[in-house]
């Protein structure tokens, strides 16, 4: 049943997408262990790290994607479920460390013995445990989002209301991570990870693997939003999107549908978190800051709200771009160009790169389906 | 006619002491405690500090300050004392008159340990009790009441009655009170009478002091004691609540001032200003930019520099709010959540520009004197700059009530808050009310970072810090109302403030943010939401 739900999900174009990904899964590791470092075609471990995170944003993209493109909920905290994630492997790596730290004490972390704790807050326990910390990494963002949700949709609270109630979540949460004594490091959050699974963390294979299962998450993300998007039920959530008051006169509970994509779209950003912090090494509260949740949005924008290739493909651009600009001399310039892209893409670009191909592919097809004489053309769907 | 009685004791005192020194030296009390400091051993050098500190002479002061410093010198030969004035010139202790004649040959400085410093402080506290100045005689009601030197008593009894100024007389009577509660030779009444006066003083000083008396005293004085300080504790209570509340006032009405331009803008057209924290930072450095002409081309305009930059601010952010408008937001409508994405767009684009212009470091804007120092109500201090930033604050409410009551723009703006497309076909010009409303808040905007200036540092990130607790003051105050604003500012002030106390800074906020999330479940729009179908639409 699930495979026919999936089989109908996916058209020519997302197969296509998916073959994409897939390809670039595995040329990416080929490309950095399997050729010697003096092949022009050798990909060095810096170049996979920075993919693998890309491809993490992306993830990112993709679940704000979900809700604000097809849905109308313009989430401005969705880092704070990424950064949710993010913290819960930050606290399982956290525990793989064991006597190698700096204090070399076999069960608190470094942070934890510098600041005299006397021993592990109960909310650190079963961490060591790498399937219950990836339990929590889905668990912990859904729970919030689902209280957090369950809240703000029942008492209708929308449009920019919501964008500012979520900012304003992702805010406090960054205050109380800055704290020393709520247990995750303070402002130097968690660090100088050792081992996962029993693998180095740094080592050029494990850094491939990590690719590797950030492009798997990836693609299952692709493929959990295109159902949910090409059903009935994503037929409702745009009808939300388009129309709230009349979806809810029509008889549908358009809580309990915004409800459900916001909790599936938290999870989303939490696994996106956690397959991101072994690759960069560090998770701080700084994830938490507003900015970057505001980011991620015009990754989204920039790419095509509403088509979830674009929201791929609009992450990976603009986190090039980012690279590109911040680590060269026009490093003062970068905010300019991100501010830029914010004005242009809203005013210019309304419907991303993506979106203005889509839709001027749907055009060409139209007129040259009327200038065939087919009588009883099919109506243009809404946007 | 008092002051003058008073100028007339200080001439008859200052006649008497005199006519002291006048008079041949013989050997006093004075001239004896003067030999113990030629013998060079601490414990006699402790009997001339207070054989000097009890005489009574006019040069003690002078010489137990020389004392202090490490400026007097003996000669153990001659059993003579000077004082060093400058290093080229000795003074003769004994007389007061520059030396004369040869100058000994084995001098060397009175020597200090830390015991002796302690009790030089003491004394020297107990001589300027009766010092000309006035500032000064208070400072050392204040010292003796910190050492309670039971040396100074007689001293004290002295200044007592021929003090003349009250708050000066009550401080040492404060400090005698001091003195007597940790005296052994006093009785229990004498110590309960001086319960009293400190009980009356009623502060952290007093507290500290009645505590002390706890362990030693008699139960009668005991009693007393654990009296005074239970009420001491309440009114100290009852004044650190009066505190808060003034710092929240002060809080409130910061935000009340970043919120407002906000509240007006999303009020009329629907739209968040995602900027607006950078219209606040641009007034800053407006007034920035202001003090630096003015330090430069004319230093003694520089009380005056906050009413010039008042205007330039306004003008300086509302033509910016202007632009952005006519620029970016009119192509935008009905788009809110786009509108808020370009206008975050903007804010950083903003704050890079400055940051390129100006640096990224703190700006030094400095507080003219009127907004500088403190005063004391009570327990309470106030400072001159909150207070300002308050009444600024309700100025521009007042300003901005009276704007939307009785001009025709203000009338506008209140038709189209309230029902767009009609105001539209009544002949109202919605495009320009929308551009000058952008214009009015954002020039408001610009108005909190003159004040704010004076408060915060003035960086490109100023604005940032802002923007999240005025949004909160928008939600929760509602829109379309400007008293839902006022209310909401000061409520999330003076909550803020109540809550650091007990919570901290961090979790304050925290609480602040997670009920202002549970009470938009009450009311979704706000304390003061506008009502009716204009409202859905």
């Amino acid at each position: 049943m699930i495979g026919a739900l999936v089989l109908r999900a996916l058209d020519r174009g997302a197969i296509a997408f998916l073959a994409t990904l897939a390809a670039i899964a595995v040329l990416v590791p080929v490309l950095n262990l399997a050729l010697p470092p003096t092949s022009p075609f050798h990909l060095s471990s810096y170049f996979v790290a920075l993919f693998g995170k890309y491809v993490c944003l992306a993830l990112l993209a993709l679940s704000v994607d979900l809700i604000w493109g097809y849905c109308g909920i313009l989430s401005l905290g969705h880092g704070a479920f990424f950064a949710l994630g993010g913290y819960a492997m930050g606290m399982y790596l956290m525990r793989q460390i064991g006597t190698r730290g700096v204090y070399a004490h076999p069960v608190l972390p470094d942070f934890m013995v510098f600041l005299n704790w006397p021993e592990l807050p109960v909310y650190w326990y079963g961490f060591q445990h790498f399937a219950y910390a990836a339990f929590m990494v889905v668990f912990v963002p859904g729970v919030l989002a689902f209280v957090f949700g369950w809240f703000a949709f029942r008492s209708r609270v929308t449009g920019v209301y919501l964008s500012i109630i979520t900012q304003a979540l992702t805010f406090a949460l960054m205050l109380g991570f800055f704290r020393n004594n709520f247990g995750f490091g303070g402002n130097n959050g968690l660090t100088d990870f050792k081992d996962i699974l029993g693998f180095n963390v740094q080592a050029p294979s494990t850094r491939a693997a990590l690719f590797v299962s950030s492009m798997l998450a990836l693609m299952l993300g692709f493929i959990i939003c295109r159902v949910v998007v090409s059903s009935k039920f994503g037929k409702v959530l745009v009808a939300i999107r388009d129309a709230e008051a009349r979806t809810r006169f029509l008889g549908y509970r358009v809580e309990a549908y915004k409800l459900f994509v916001f909790t599936l779209s938290a999870c989303m950003a939490g696994v996106a978190g956690a397959l991101y912090v072994p690759q960069v090494g560090i998770i701080n509260p700084s994830e938490f800051s507003p900015g970057n949740s505001i980011e991620a949005v015009i990754w989204v924008a920039v790419g095509g709200r509403g088509t979830l290739t674009g929201a791929v493909l609009g992450a990976v651009l603009v986190n090039y771009g980012k690279t590109y600009f911040t680590s060269g001399v026009l490093a003062p310039y970068w905010l300019f160009v991100l501010g830029g892209l914010f004005v242009a893409v809203t005013l210019l670009l309304p419907r991303g790169i993506v979106g203005t191909i889509h839709y001027h592919w749907r055009e060409w097809r139209e007129r040259r389906r009327l200038a065939a004489p087919v009588p009883n053309a099919a109506p243009r769907p809404a946007e | 006619m008092r002051a003058f009685s008073g100028r007339f004791i200080a001439l008859v005192c200052a006649v008497g002491v005199l006519a002291a020194i006048m008079t041949p030296a013989r050997a006093g009390p004075y001239e004896d405690g003067l030999r113990h400091f030629t013998a060079d051993s601490f414990d006699e050098t402790i009997e001339g500090i207070n054989a000097i500190a009890g005489s009574g002479n006019a040069l003690a002061a002078q010489v137990i300050g020389a004392l202090q410093e490490g400026r007097l010198l003996f000669s153990a030969d001659e059993k003579r004392v000077f004082i060093r004035e400058a290093p080229d010139q000795l003074i003769e202790a004994e007389t007061g008159r520059p030396v004369a004649g040869g100058i000994p040959s084995d001098l060397a400085p009175v020597r200090l340990n830390n015991r002796l410093r302690r009790i030089v402080e003491a004394a020297l506290g107990s001589l300027t009790l009766m010092a000309p100045d006035p500032a000064k005689r208070l400072e050392a009601a204040q010292a003796v009441l910190r050492s309670k030197d039971p040396n100074a008593l007689p001293a004290l009894d002295q200044a007592i009655a021929q003090e003349s100024d009250a708050r000066i007389k009550q401080a040492l009577n404060e400090a005698r009170a001091a003195v007597v509660l940790y005296l052994d030779s006093a009785s229990d009444a004498d110590k309960i009478d001086a319960i009293a006066v400190i009980r009356q003083r009623g502060d952290q000083d007093a507290l500290a002091l009645l505590g002390g008396l706890l362990g030693s005293a008699s139960p009668a004085v005991k009693k007393a004691a654990a009296d005074a300080i239970a009420s001491i504790e309440n009114s100290l209570a009852l004044w650190s609540a009066l505190q808060n509340a003034w710092y929240g006032l002060s809080l409130g009405s910061v935000l009340l001032l970043a919120a407002i331009g906000l509240a007006i803008t999303f009020g009329v057209m629907g739209v968040i200003n995602m900027a607006h924290g950078e219209m606040v930072m641009l007034g800053a450095y407006t007034t920035f930019v202001v003090q630096q002409v003015i330090r430069a081309r004319n230093p003694g305009l520089f009380d005056y520099s906050l009413a010039i930059a008042i205007p330039l601010a306004f003008a300086v952010a509302g033509t910016i709010g202007i632009l952005i408008e006519r620029g970016i937001i009119r192509f935008l409508y009905g788009r809110p959540l786009e509108t808020l994405l370009a206008t975050w767009g903007l804010s950083l684009i903003l704050q890079q520009g400055v940051r390129t212009v100006f640096g990224p470091t703190n700006k030094d804007v400095g507080n003219p004197s009127w907004m500088s120092g403190s005063f004391d109500l009570g327990q309470m201090t106030i400072t001159y700059n909150r207070l300002w930033i308050i009444v600024f604050t309700l100025l521009i409410f007042v300003g901005l009530l009276a704007l939307l009551r009785f001009t025709r723009f203000g009338l506008e703006m209140r038709a189209v808050t309230q029902n767009r497309a009609m105001a539209a076909s009544m002949g109202i010009r919605t495009s320009r009310i929308d551009a000058l409303t952008f214009g009015l808040g954002s020039g408001i905007a610009g108005l909190a970072g003159v004040a704010l200036s004076q408060i915060d540092n003035v960086s490109p990130n100023l604005g940032q810090g802002y923007i999240i607790d005025s949004f909160m003051v928008v939600v929760f105050g509602g829109v379309g109302n400007l008293w839902g604003t006022l209310v909401g500012a000061f409520t999330l002030g003076i909550a803020n403030k109540f809550l650091e106390p007990y919570a901290g800074a961090v979790l304050g906020k925290i609480a602040i943010l997670v009920l202002i999330i549970l009470f938009i479940q009450k009311r979704p729009r706000g304390l003061f939401a506008l009502k009716g179908r204009a409202v859905e639409a």
